[in-house]
């Protein structure tokens, strides 16, 4: 949920709650004045101030400045507006008032902002609804301080929900290991031992700077150790979960390969620029539904993964039919002749898009991510692309396992001049293998313009990884493409947390020779006859 | 004898039409070497830069060009090639002939150009910031030294507005710019009493896509006080950097990030609501707001859309190094019109204190001495549209120090390029 979407539902909360504070009073102009026009200093006095004592009007006056929509005019002297629906209105009366024609933005600073979002948490901590309780406790979290501890003492004794109560709690302790009294420091420290958030650990660690309190300290050193060994295990498994997810990308971007290369034996150096074609192919469906459909904007990228590989596997079934096919055997040859058609397939992008990268857009449902731990948050587009991976490794492994054109596909790999006596048009086989690999190529394709850059030389980034992944694995076999794949993302990831991105890869590809060097069939050798 | 005299006043037309009429012939041209990658990791901030120098040359030809000569731009393509960049040079030096350069944005391919411009008497432009560290004779700098950007962007993260940072992370791309900039910085940061502990410091290759393992590092680090990075990625890696920054959650106001090589231009292939506060340090904002800056965008805006420029001419941006570059142009353009001549040693005496009013709000000079442009410096935050909200400014230009104090051997080295 973004930010501003999270307050636009918590305003009308807002609204209905802040009537209930008991000392409210009515904002003045010159209170939204001093909201909004000044130094830093000065707006954040007049913020804490108000929130002690906001009305619905105060509330959703610092909800505008949330959003910005509250603009002053400078001459001749500061005076605020409230823009609603593209008209200047007054903030106190609501009414449509005139304005100078040039009005200037209300410049929120990063502190100013943290401000405004504390205060509307704050008051949101007497919403009705339980979800907008919690989610002004999750953004109260490591940012209250003690201007705020009078609405949250009188929120926490307000509570019901036995649940939210302890999480105000905690909200409440890390406020409290700044008081000046000493047992009420060491009771919230007691407290915070039991809490998983980072934050928790940052207050704990500011607070240990400047106790004096021998008890006290003791107490927070073992809240920190009880805290970080929470927190370790929510690391080790975001590390798991990196690992994964660039395995993930390792695997669509080699299982192409593995049946071009593995099961033809093909050395197609074009691949990385099939995978680029179906990027743009994913590029250019934005574009049409962001010219034709705008409604359904959300949903182009389901409409992009068919249309990316059928575009990769036109072009392969192409390429194979004019060329590739008249050097089967040669893989020299083939190696020099897809090369150079991966050079003509860059420019003849380059001229049609242009040579810099093109944005493609996450969905709305692709970004953000969700939270486990509380410092354990998983991004969306790395789950989808996860599971994707998943589907079409699935999809891939029936096709070649379990249908008519996958029996061929292996008949024709393992005995040509057999199947061709059993009648199967081994040509056409050879076609339609090479198109489904260049089209799992424009699948991989579709699946990085959702994590990276799309441009020309998109292939070129990841052409290595793929053939380092299927030569790991060992030639021809699926499994050891997916073993490769993924053992190869955590080790990246792994060496990456404590060597550095250059390093680890450095140190990824010196190990992919050293193992080549010792077992020249990768991981899973050819068995039987076919190994020769 | 009336004859006679017409026959005699017209010749002396003639030999006078001829000596003013022929310099405007395409024959007699200025040529003007454009050494910007247009393809690779770099051309997602190098190509406009081309575009820019090309929208400036017009403007002076539109004028009657210079010396009575029109100016001829030649556009070469250095692909994010390093070694490439020298060929280049060599070429545009040595087959063109051309009078003037214009080019370069990572330091690795200026440190590669510099040797061949040296060498030849050549004369570069240089329009981005960069880490300092030199001070040759053939090359004016026109984009910021490190006092004019990253040590201004630290001192605003320290202060209670920038939110008082405690702990430091220096993250950039593996090469000469982000290593001496962190270099400095953790000199500067010594000096102000961060402790080793606080700061760390990470690289990543060129073109690095995956910034996984260094977000959950930052994140990590964070736990551990207030924590501000500062970013010296260049080119198209930024983008996976800010989505990936954008779906972790880390919010500008838990862990801002100030950018050294992310402006507007930069911005436009990413999402940037989940960037909102983030910050960048630059010596020019689109959104500044003065008539000069007005007059540029106003120009650059037409300029895109009759040229038909990718992007721009739908959505026309500018940014710092667009700006470095006109300033840069324009002023080679009046130092020739000085010297009364292309010579490169000319040129370069005409060069000192040269002035011009540039689209940042001050009246921009290059230094006397030191090749350098005295600059304003602006910290600006990234906003919903892409736009960035200026939230700090220095009260006028700052001097610039190619050779940071914050390097062991500097205070010895003089402030003008040594003659050889």
């Amino acid at each position: 949920m973004t930010l501003k979407k999270f307050f636009a539902t918590g305003i009308l909360a807002v609204l209905a709650t802040a009537s209930f504070l008991t000392s409210s009073h009515a904002l003045t102009t010159a209170e939204a004045t001093a909201l909004a026009v000044g130094e830093t200093d000065s707006r954040v006095a007049a913020l804490s101030l108000a929130v002690q004592t906001a009305d619905a009007k105060t509330a959703a006056f610092i909800q505008a400045l949330a959003d910005d929509s509250i603009k002053v005019s400078q001459d001749p002297i500061p005076k605020v507006f409230l823009i609603k629906d593209g008209k200047p209105t007054d903030p106190i009366t609501g009414a449509e008032v005139a304005a100078p024609a040039s009005l200037d933005d209300v410049v929120n600073n990063n502190r100013m902002r943290g401000e405004i979002d504390n205060a509307l948490a704050a008051l949101k901590l007497f919403s009705k609804n339980e979800k907008d309780r919690r989610a002004a406790i999750k953004s109260l979290q490591g940012e209250a301080d003690e201007s705020k501890l009078g609405l949250i003492e009188k929120a926490y004794a307000a509570e019901t929900n036995a649940e939210i109560k302890a999480e105000i709690g905690m909200v409440r302790a890390v406020v409290l290991l700044s008081n000046s009294d000493a047992t009420k420091r060491l009771e919230a420290s007691q407290l915070l031992a039991s809490s998983n958030s980072p934050t928790t650990k940052t207050a704990i660690l500011e607070r240990l700077k400047t106790e004096s309190d021998e008890a006290v300290k003791a107490a927070l050193k073992s809240a920190l150790a009880a805290v970080e060994a929470g927190l370790v295990w929510g690391e080790r498994l975001a590390a798991i979960f990196s690992g994964i997810s660039l395995g993930s990308i390792l695997l669509l971007v080699a299982l192409g390969l593995a049946i071009t290369y593995g099961l033809m034996g093909v050395i197609n150096m074009a691949h990385g620029e099939l995978m680029m074609i179906g990027a743009y192919a994913t590029y250019v469906v934005q574009g049409v539904f962001q010219k034709y459909l705008p409604g359904a904007f959300d949903w182009y990228l389901l409409a992009a993964v068919p249309v990316s590989f059928l575009a990769a596997a036109l072009v392969g079934a192409a390429l194979e039919r004019s060329v590739i096919r008249f050097l089967y055997g040669r893989p020299l040859e083939t190696l020099l002749a897809t090369w150079g058609i991966s050079l003509m397939l860059m420019q003849l992008v380059r001229t049609i898009f242009g040579a810099q990268n093109v944005g493609v857009e996450n969905p709305s449902w692709m970004s953000g991510g969700i939270t486990l731990m509380g410092n354990l948050q998983l991004p969306w587009n790395r789950i989808i692309i996860i599971a994707f991976a998943a589907a079409v490794l699935l999809g891939m492994a029936f096709l070649i396992g379990k249908t008519r054109l996958g029996l061929f596909v292996r008949g024709v790999t393992q005995n040509r001049p057999i199947a061709a006596c059993m009648g199967v048009n081994t040509a056409r086989i050879d076609t339609y293998a090479f198109a489904l690999g260049s089209g799992i190529a424009g699948l991989a394709g579709c699946a990085l313009s959702q994590i990276g850059n799309v441009g020309p030389d998109l292939g070129q980034s990841y052409i290595v990884d793929a053939f380092m992944v299927v030569v790991l694995g060992g030639v021809g076999q699926l499994a050891g493409t997916v073993y490769a794949a993924l053992g190869l993302g955590i080790l990246g990831k792994f060496l990456e947390g404590f060597a550095g991105a250059v390093l680890a890869k450095i140190a990824v590809l010196v190990f992919i020779i050293v193992f080549i060097q010792k077992r020249p069939q990768g991981i899973f050798a050819m068995k039987g006859r076919s190994a020769e | 004898m009336k004859r006679r005299f017409t026959l005699k006043a017209l010749t002396a037309a003639l030999a006078l039409s001829s000596l003013t009429a022929v310099p405007a012939f395409a024959a007699d041209t200025i040529k003007v070497g454009v050494l910007h990658s247009l393809s690779g990791t770099m051309a997602i901030s190098e190509t406009v830069l081309k575009d820019t120098v090309l929208m400036a040359i017009d403007e002076i030809n539109a004028k009657g060009g210079l010396l009575g000569k029109k100016l001829e731009p030649v556009v070469v393509d250095p692909a994010s090639n390093w070694p490439l960049f020298a060929e280049k040079t060599k070429q545009l030096l040595t087959q063109d002939k051309v009078a003037v350069m214009f080019g370069c944005w990572t330091s690795v391919s200026r440190k590669s150009v510099l040797p061949v411009v040296e060498e030849l008497n050549g004369l570069l432009f240089y329009p981005v910031q960069y880490e300092g560290e030199e001070l040759s004779k053939n090359v004016f700098y026109t984009g910021a030294a490190p006092n004019q950007q990253a040590i201004p962007a630290v001192d605003y993260l320290m202060s209670k507005d920038g939110g008082a940072a405690k702990r430091w992370v220096l993250l950039g791309t593996d090469y000469v710019y982000p290593r001496t900039t962190n270099k400095i910085l953790r000199a500067y940061l010594k000096s102000k009493g961060v402790k080793d502990s606080d700061i760390d410091e990470k690289y990543t290759p060129f073109g690095h896509s995956d910034y996984q393992t260094i977000v959950a590092d930052i994140k990590k680090f964070s736990a551990g006080g207030k924590t501000a990075v500062v970013s010296t990625i260049n080119g198209d890696s930024n983008v996976p950097f800010y989505k990936e920054l954008g779906n972790a959650g880390l919010k500008a106001k838990d862990v801002p990030v100030v950018a050294f090589s992310v402006g507007e231009e930069e911005l436009r292939g990413v999402d940037t609501k989940p960037l909102v506060g983030h910050l960048a340090a630059w010596n020019y904002f689109q959104s500044i707001k003065n008539p000069t800056n007005d007059a540029f965008i106003k120009k650059w805006s037409a300029y895109a859309k009759a040229k038909g420029i990718a992007g721009h001419k739908d959505k026309p941006l500018t940014n710092d190094p667009m700006e470095a570059t006109y300033i840069g142009v324009n002023m080679w353009a009046q130092a020739v019109t000085k010297a009364k001549s292309t010579d490169v040693d000319k040129v370069i005496a005409a060069m000192a204190g040269q002035t011009f009013k540039a689209p940042s709000g001050i009246t921009s000079m290059m230094d006397p001495k030191n090749h350098h442009l005295h600059k304003s410096v602006f910290i600006g935050e990234i906003k919903a549209d892409g736009q960035f909200n200026v939230v700090w400014k220095t009260p006028g230009p700052v001097k610039a120090k190619p050779w940071s104090p914050y390097i062991a051997g500097n205070d010895v080295k003089p402030d003008e390029p040594v003659k050889k």
